[in-house]
């Protein structure tokens, strides 16, 4: 973590960070509310170094120093640290059980779910919740979502993701009311999954 | 609808609470809607109002309001009574949002104890204000107990309250804040509604947030989610009815207010969802009191 940030370096963040945050949350929120379901954040400020837009809008969003960020090594010690820090504040950690959030944009090299908390018995809603940056919302292997939020059922196709990505989730749900939640982002886009969303993987 | 007013000189920061309170609201009403009835603490602020007058709704409501909304805000089913008209004027006046009384065509319905008799649709979001989030706290007093039976799913309690209605009275006589089971798993109340309003909990298209300012929690039922009122297989769960239509608009199929008209007992029965009774006037229907001076259309002064 470098000790002093040059404020050269820093990208804008919203130009109206009241409208511009409410915006995106209630995106997010009918994502977290209606799994599957994608919405744009194209509206948002470009983020720095390899971290989307929308990565960047759910962190502007969500994170402030209230919130203990696992910040993907990826990430560590540039352009995107230093937006962070400066625009939310928020202090890091190296450890992922600690975290309230998670921002991972190398998904294949991250710990497993395991790793990250999956909250108290009596409080769930201290859980990690990860931000997954993909390269797509589409054109990966399908799975199949039923649970809160679903009619009948939502497909979806995240690109990207690792061999036994989905079987953790699976695991990670038949565990509720423990579990992780899951906020999937690839350039404007944004969905997610929480954990109790049942997934069924194609083909099984 | 009325019009925002569009203030440029602004006193206080948009919709009232601070980016930081509304960050912190926004994370538990993310965790609230990822697990489904489970109570999630926030840091509940100090509001304009008391408790006990919507405090958690409101700090629900200005965490999600943008400008593009329209808020409608209700009391007992009523657009027209002290507590919805004085926060639908506040978030006019604080979020410029656009104020409706028509059901269909909010997005942000704030609610104190009724669901609109109108169907809800996909995108609207109903922000319930909730006095006691707890549906076993009149069973037992330690929040560190009632925890660990949510903790635990530890529910016999509940079904012995309910069981002794029935030794008691022959029926489950609880008539609001039914409690009700969330995808099987969390015991919820569903604030103090009317039973009769249980059924439209389960499978609603929208949104639906819960807030208790004062007992600082938030909890949610998502869309389309599975909602069961508590019963027994010789004791079915069953809503209020009522053998008089609504005297203004003989609507037969909604939820009735009593009204005693003079000292002699006189009475009448109407539609609690003021919307709805206006709304079926205005196509034509009447009831048999259809002419009583109640039953004139007037609109809020602006």
């Amino acid at each position: 973590m470098s000790a002093v940030l040059d404020l050269a370096d820093i990208a804008p963040a919203f130009p109206d960070p009241t409208r511009g945050s409410q915006a995106v949350f209630r995106k997010v929120m009918e994502c977290m509310a209606r799994p599957g379901v994608i919405h744009d954040l194209a509206f948002a400020p470009d983020a720095p170094q390899g971290l989307d837009r929308a990565a960047g809008a759910v962190a502007l969003t969500l994170f402030d120093f209230e919130t203990l960020i696992w910040l993907d090594p990826r990430l560590r010690g540039g352009l995107a640290e230093g937006w962070i820090r400066f625009h939310c504040g928020p202090p890091l950690t190296g450890d992922p059980m600690a975290a309230a959030f998670a921002l991972v944009t190398d998904i294949a090299s991250a710990p497993a779910l395991t790793a990250f908390n999956m909250g108290d018995a009596k409080y769930p809603d201290r859980s990690t919740t990860l931000v997954i940056q993909l390269p797509s919302l589409e054109g990966g292997p399908q799975v199949v979502l039923t649970g809160p939020g679903i009619k009948t059922e939502m497909t979806l196709a995240l690109a990207g993701l690792p061999d036994g990505f989905w079987a953790q989730v699976q695991a990670n749900h038949e565990q509720f009311q423990f579990g992780v939640d899951f906020i999937f982002v690839a350039g404007d886009r944004v969905t997610a999954l929480p954990r109790s969303t049942r997934i069924t993987i194609k083909g099984d | 609808m009325t019009a925002r007013p569009n203030e440029p000189e602004r006193y206080y920061n948009y919709a009232y609470l601070d980016e930081q309170t509304k960050r912190m609201i926004r994370r538990a009403i993310l965790k609230a809607l990822a697990i489904p009835g489970y109570q999630a603490p926030f840091g509940s602020r100090e509001m304009p109002v008391p408790y006990g007058w919507g405090t958690g709704g409101i700090q629900l409501t200005a965490a999600i309001i943008g400008p593009d909304d329209v808020y409608k805000c209700i009391d007992q089913g009523a657009d027209d009574t002290t507590n919805a008209v004085s926060i639908r004027r506040f978030f006019a006046q604080v979020a410029d949002v656009a104020t409706t009384e028509e059901t269909g065509e909010a997005t942000i319905i704030q609610t104190r104890h009724r669901i609109p008799e109108k169907g809800l649709t996909e995108g609207q979001v109903l922000v319930f204000q909730v006095p006691q989030p707890e549906p076993l706290r009149g069973l037992e007093a330690r929040e560190t107990e009632t925890r660990a039976m949510h903790a635990y799913e530890e529910y016999g309690l509940q079904y012995v309250s309910l069981y002794e209605s029935v030794a008691a009275h022959g029926y489950i006589a609880s008539t609001v804040g039914y409690p009700t089971m969330i995808e099987e798993r969390y015991l919820m109340s569903p604030s103090p509604i009317p039973k009769f309003d249980n059924p439209k909990l389960g499978q609603n298209p929208a949104i639906l947030l819960f807030g208790a300012g004062r007992e600082k929690r938030i909890y949610a039922v998502p869309p389309y989610t599975n909602v069961r009122s508590l019963d027994f297989e010789d004791h079915p769960f069953e809503t209020q009815t009522w053998e008089e239509d609504c005297a203004l608009c003989g609507a037969q199929e909604s939820y009735l207010d009593e009204v005693v008209l003079d000292d002699s007992g006189e009475r009448m029965f109407v539609c609690s969802d003021s919307n709805f009774c206006a709304e079926r006037r205005a196509a034509g229907h009447a009831g048999p009191m259809a002419g009583h001076q109640l039953a004139a259309l007037d609109k809020e002064p602006a």
